[in-house]
Formats: C-alpha cells, structure tokens, sequence
C-alpha cells in the first residue's frame, strides 16, 4: 500500500501544479449495483452459501486542463458482498495523471492497460494483476502502479512501461464458490526476485496499424501475473516466477469479418511454453432491415503445456452468439460455449444486457459446468452453476 | 471521315453539348459545386443532442460530442464521445472514413479500457437506436453516389434543385434518396430515404441554417422522420467551432483511449 500512497501524492501534486492554468473541466461519474448470484446447487463445503447478495460502486473522476493536454484520471471499486468475505474489497483501479504532446504521452500512477484482441482468453495482455476475488473468468484487474512513455510517430507506437509496486493476485475466501478446491494466502507467498514484490518490472509494447491490419508485438519481463501453486510447509501456496513473455497479437478486419490471433512465448515458469487464441467473427448486419446484428465467434485456445498447463484451455474451442438488437434500450446477448476438445469438461456462459429509462442497467449472466473430468481444473466448478442478476445506477 | 473533318464536326458539336447537358452531367455538377463550396473548413468541434421518439410519442435524449478534421482527397477522421446515456458514457468513436474504400473504424469501451477495431460494414444500422443509419451520418463525399437533376422545386418557400442520388458503396440500405439542395447555401433542405424495395422509408430535413467563418453553411437542427416505423429522431446541434487547431495526431489509437 506505501507505493499506492506514493503515487497518490505524486499525482495529486503534479495535478496541483497546474491547476490553475486556463479553464479547467472536471466531473465526477460512475455506477452503483446491487447484484444477486444464485447457485444451482446446495454447496458441498458448510462456509458456502447458495445466494450471495452484494452491492458495487465504481466511482470516477476526470480532470482536465490546457484543453485536455493534461488530465487526471480517477476509478475506484468497492463490493460489499454478504456472504463473501474477501470479495468484499476496495481497490483505486486507475488514479493517474496524463501529459500528451505531439509525439509523447506520459502516463503516471495507477492504471489499466489492456492488450489483445481475442475473446475467450486474454493471454497477450499482462500489465495487471487479476483480481480473483471478483470474477473466476480472469476478466476484473486491479490497478497497477507505473509509467508508462508513449512515443507516437507514423510508424506506430512504442510504450515503454516501468511498473513498481507488484500486486499479488486476490485469492477467494472459504465461503466464496466459483474457487478452487484449496485456500491460498499471499501471506505464504514465494517469489523467484530477491526483491519479492518490490521488484520493478518492465515492458516494451509496439503496435500499429496498416490498413486492415492492427498489430502488436510486446515483451514482457518481471514478476509472473499469475502465481504457480506449489505445495511444501504442509500446504500449497503460490509462487510468483520471474518471467519472460513475448507476446504478438494482430486483428485483420475485412469487410464483415474479424480474423484474429493472440500468441505468447513465456520462459521462467518451470518449462518453457508456447500458448496461442486464433479467433474469427462473422457479423450479419442489419438483419432484413431490422436494425438487429447477430454476429458468430469461433476461437481455438491452444497451450503447448498440454495437460500440465497453468489453465483450464489447452486445448479447446469457442463457440458463440452475439446479438445486438440496436433498440433504444441497447439489449445485447452474448451466448457461447467452450468445448474442451479431449472431452474433460464444457462452459457454457450467457450475457444479457438492457437499460431501463435512460440511467439504469439490467444484466443477466448464467453458467453451466458440464462434464468435467477430475483432472480439469474446471472440474473444481462442477457444482458451481450459477445465475446472477445486477440492477446498476449510472450518474 | 478524315481527320480535318472530324475536328470540324467536334467544333460544331461543343457549343451544342453545353446546352444539351445530361441530367446526369447537371446532377453531378451541383453537387461538385456544393463540395467545392464546402472546401477549406479545415476542423471542427461540435456537441450534439439527440432525441429519440417512439410511435407512442414517448422520447429519451442522447448527448455527444464530436471532433472532425477535413481531409484533403479522403474522406474526413472524425472521433464521437458519447456522454448520455449515462451507461455508455466514455465510450469514444473513432473513424477514418474513406470515399469508397471501407472505413477504419475503432470503438474505446471505458471499462475495460479496450480499444476494439470494428466492422465498418454496418452502413444500414441504427445509429444508438436513433431513426439515423450510420451511413446518415458518415462523411459525404462526392464519389459516394451516382447523381440525376430531376428538376427545380422550392421547400418553405427557399429555392432547391432536387437531384436523385444512388449509393455507390457497398451495404447501403437506400436503394435511391432524393435531395432538395439550396440554390443559395449549397446545402440539403431535405432528404427522402428509399429503401432496398424502392418504398418510402425516411425524411430528413434541416433546419435554422447558419453561416460560419463567413463560408460554411450549418444546419442548427435535424428531423428524421421513419414512415414505416412513425419513429423519429430530432439531432440539435448545439454548437460548431471551426478551425480549433487540430490534428491527425487528435484522431488516433492514443487519442481515443483518453478522449473524454
């Protein structure tokens, strides 16, 4: 928490130092949920529960001065969940400042960055940290302190990242469902940096466009995002390896068709492995006149690891639906499934969205596990089924 | 004929061909005078509202703002930031359009701070749920359509030319539109939108024309009536301010991710 609050300061100071300059913009906005997740199944473990009601804030703040040359960014998260001892948290997921000049960009503080291009998995992307608690899909990061120097010239964009201050993953609690099998504490935490999590770790990322090609090529290297369990001490803990990842993703978009792939060489984590997502979208548009678009995703997930791979998707395919209906509401679906290809287990996900009058959001999201074989580690969700309804206020 | 001849009747027949001009010749010719007009503007910044009203007459508002730099030769890059609704505020469009090349099109989606490269073949789709397609809305080049003079008519007692015009691009859901174009601004009064059938579908007409930086003429306000759903949509703009010193630097990736 000591380099959060030295950011902190460091961005509200800097902040400060121009504020009086010409007109400035600032506003506050963001949303307040109240979501209910039900189980389709009594829990197999006592601290479990079948419903868990919770209620979410995600509060944001912008500033801006010199015409926007300048801003300050906050996003903040909290959950209050009833019956979820750690997934009720508090993380600053972005507090930063941003300096933009003709061929620069400076971006200070606690931020989000996102890479990639696929659906199903986000391998390529690896600047911040999963926040575990909050979702078991991987999808929800937490903030991550750094600087990060943009150099933007015609032939693409070269960020430099140097990012002090690690964040260990967040672990589910006993009482949570959707976790695996065991508890694991960043108390007992390992690492390989002699620095543990004050090691800096650093990233190069180029990307570009050229015609209907985007593309980005990136290496990373610095403490491992996601932790190896390792079992010693009577227990299994994580280990945080010092890895390599050079990471390409590239997205062709040709007329109604999306043609991806994301691919990652990572070294420093036991074997040295090759994992890859090749992805495809075919959008029908304005279906008869309807307005209505119905779009067809298909990816292959593939992890040279095999079996002894850090994931549930060595070697597996997605299949999915996208509607949109473009109604005044926005309602959207989003149904797919992914097959594990050797037969060790299935996930079928729904996603429904609709706005009600013009400041509220209704989602809908389900899974269903289905069989999974001991061996996989979705196996662990089996009797995880779920349904979960979030009603949100935006302002 | 020999080649005295030929020149000889070629003279004869030039004069001539200035009267006996094709409507087709005319049509094109109106337009190439309204985008010669329209030239120069170099950027702009505009805040728009949208209304959305339903056969029920009940309505919701959409507000955005917009960044458009004139490109010489190619279509304009324009970046939308939507603010309302409040769900979607944040998310930013980005888009380089092209006269009959697709468009490069990217989405920002704020909560994941994903910049998403999009389709650009949804011509015909609602724009935001609205009675305006996003063809209705992209830049107008020249080379878009194919163009007839049909005839001279007045609308609200201001003189048009009335030019039929036939999508060129791929996608459209217009099989033809009819154009009321002022004789003094050089700028629509009125569209009729026919559908892939032929069948009346739309009118557009625009209102309370003002003129800026002593050249360009813009319409204050909007009205898209659908016929076959009575939906229609009002498009206020609120304001434009001209040549605000932007660049082709305001309108890529980098940019998009922090346009708020």
């Amino acid at each position: 928490m000591n380099t959060f609050t030295r950011f902190q300061i460091a961005a509200l100071l800097t902040a400060s130092l121009f504020v009086q300059n010409s007109q400035a913009n600032n506003e506050w906005s963001g949303s307040v949920g109240a979501e209910w997740q039900a189980f389709r199944h009594d829990s197999s473990n006592d601290e479990q529960s079948q419903n868990y009601l919770s209620i979410v804030f995600k509060p944001e703040y912008v500033h801006e001065w010199n015409d926007g040359q300048h801003q300050l960014l906050f996003s903040g998260f909290a959950r209050l969940n009833n019956n979820n001892e750690n997934q009720t948290h508090l993380d600053i997921r972005e507090l930063y400042w941003n300096y933009a000049s003709d061929s620069w960009e400076i971006r200070t503080g606690i931020r989000k960055v996102f890479w990639g291009v696929t659906e199903s998995q986000h391998l390529v992307d690896i600047i911040n940290q999963t926040d575990g608690v909050e979702r078991f899909d991987g999808e929800e990061k937490l903030g991550q302190p750094m600087i990060n120097i943009a150099y933007i010239q015609d032939w693409g964009t070269l960020d430099f990242f140097v990012l002090p201050g690690f964040r260990e993953r967040s672990f589910p609690s006993e009482d949570a469902r959707l976790r695996p099998p065991f508890i694991l504490d960043n108390d007992d935490a390992t690492y390989d940096s002699s620095l543990e999590r004050k090691n800096v770790d650093l990233a190069l990322r180029y990307s570009h466009y050229l015609g209907d090609w985007d593309f980005g090529i990136s290496h990373f290297y610095g403490n491992s995002r996601e932790p190896r369990i390792v079992s010693g001490n009577g227990g299994l803990y994580p280990h945080y390896d010092l890895i390599h990842q050079t990471g390409v993703d590239v997205q062709a978009t040709i007329e109604s068709w999306l043609w991806k792939f994301e691919g990652i060489h990572r070294s420093g984590m036991a074997d040295n492995y090759f994992a890859a997502t090749f992805g495809l979208e075919y959008s029908f548009f304005d279906i008869q006149s309807s307005g209505v678009d119905l779009g067809i995703v298909a990816e292959y997930l593939y992890d040279e690891r095999g079996n002894e791979a850090s994931t549930p998707f060595e070697d597996d395919s997605l299949i999915g639906l996208r509607l949109a209906l473009n109604d005044e509401q926005s309602t959207e679906a989003l149904l797919g499934i992914i097959v594990d290809n050797e037969g060790d287990g299935n996930v079928l996900n729904l996603e429904a969205s609709r706005r009600i009058g013009d400041s509220f959001k209704i989602n809908l999201e389900a899974s269903l596990f289905f069989d999974g074989d001991v061996n996989d580690q979705l196996y662990a969700f089996q009797k995880d089924d779920y349904a979960q309804l979030t009603l949100s206020y935006f302002y | 004929m020999n080649k005295t001849n030929f020149a000889l009747c070629v003279l004869l027949i030039l004069p001539l061909s200035g009267f006996a001009q094709t409507s087709e010749e005319k049509g094109l010719e109106i337009v190439m005078e309204a985008d010669k007009r329209d030239n120069g503007w170099g950027d702009v910044k505009t805040e728009a509202v949208m209304t959305l009203r339903n056969a029920h007459g009940e309505s919701s508002v959409r507000k955005n703002r917009s960044k458009i730099l004139e490109v010489k030769d190619d279509g304009d890059k324009s970046l939308i930031i939507f603010d309302t609704p409040t769900d979607i505020k944040g998310t930013a469009f980005l888009s380089h359009t092209h006269a009959l090349k697709s468009d490069d099109q990217w989405l920002f989606l704020p909560s994941l701070k994903r910049v998403k490269r999009v389709s650009s073949s949804n011509k015909s789709g609602p724009f935001l749920g609205s009675e305006f397609a996003y063809e209705d809305l992209s830049s107008q080049e020249v080379e878009k359509y194919s163009y007839n003079y049909i005839k001279d008519e007045a609308v609200d007692g201001r003189d048009a030319f009335v030019i039929e015009r036939f999508p060129q691009y791929k996608k459209s859901g217009y099989k033809r539109q009819i154009v009321w174009m002022d004789k003094e601004y050089y700028q629509p009064l009125k569209i009729d939108f026919y559908d892939r059938k032929n069948a009346a579908l739309k009118t557009l007409t625009f209102h309370e024309y003002k003129q800026y930086l002593d050249q360009y003429w813009r319409p204050s306000r909007m009205e898209m009536k659908n016929h076959q759903t009575k939906k229609s949509t009002t498009l206020t703009w609120e304001k434009y301010d001209f040549r605000t010193g932007l660049k082709k630097r305001d309108f890529d990736k980098n940019s998009l991710k922090r346009a708020r």
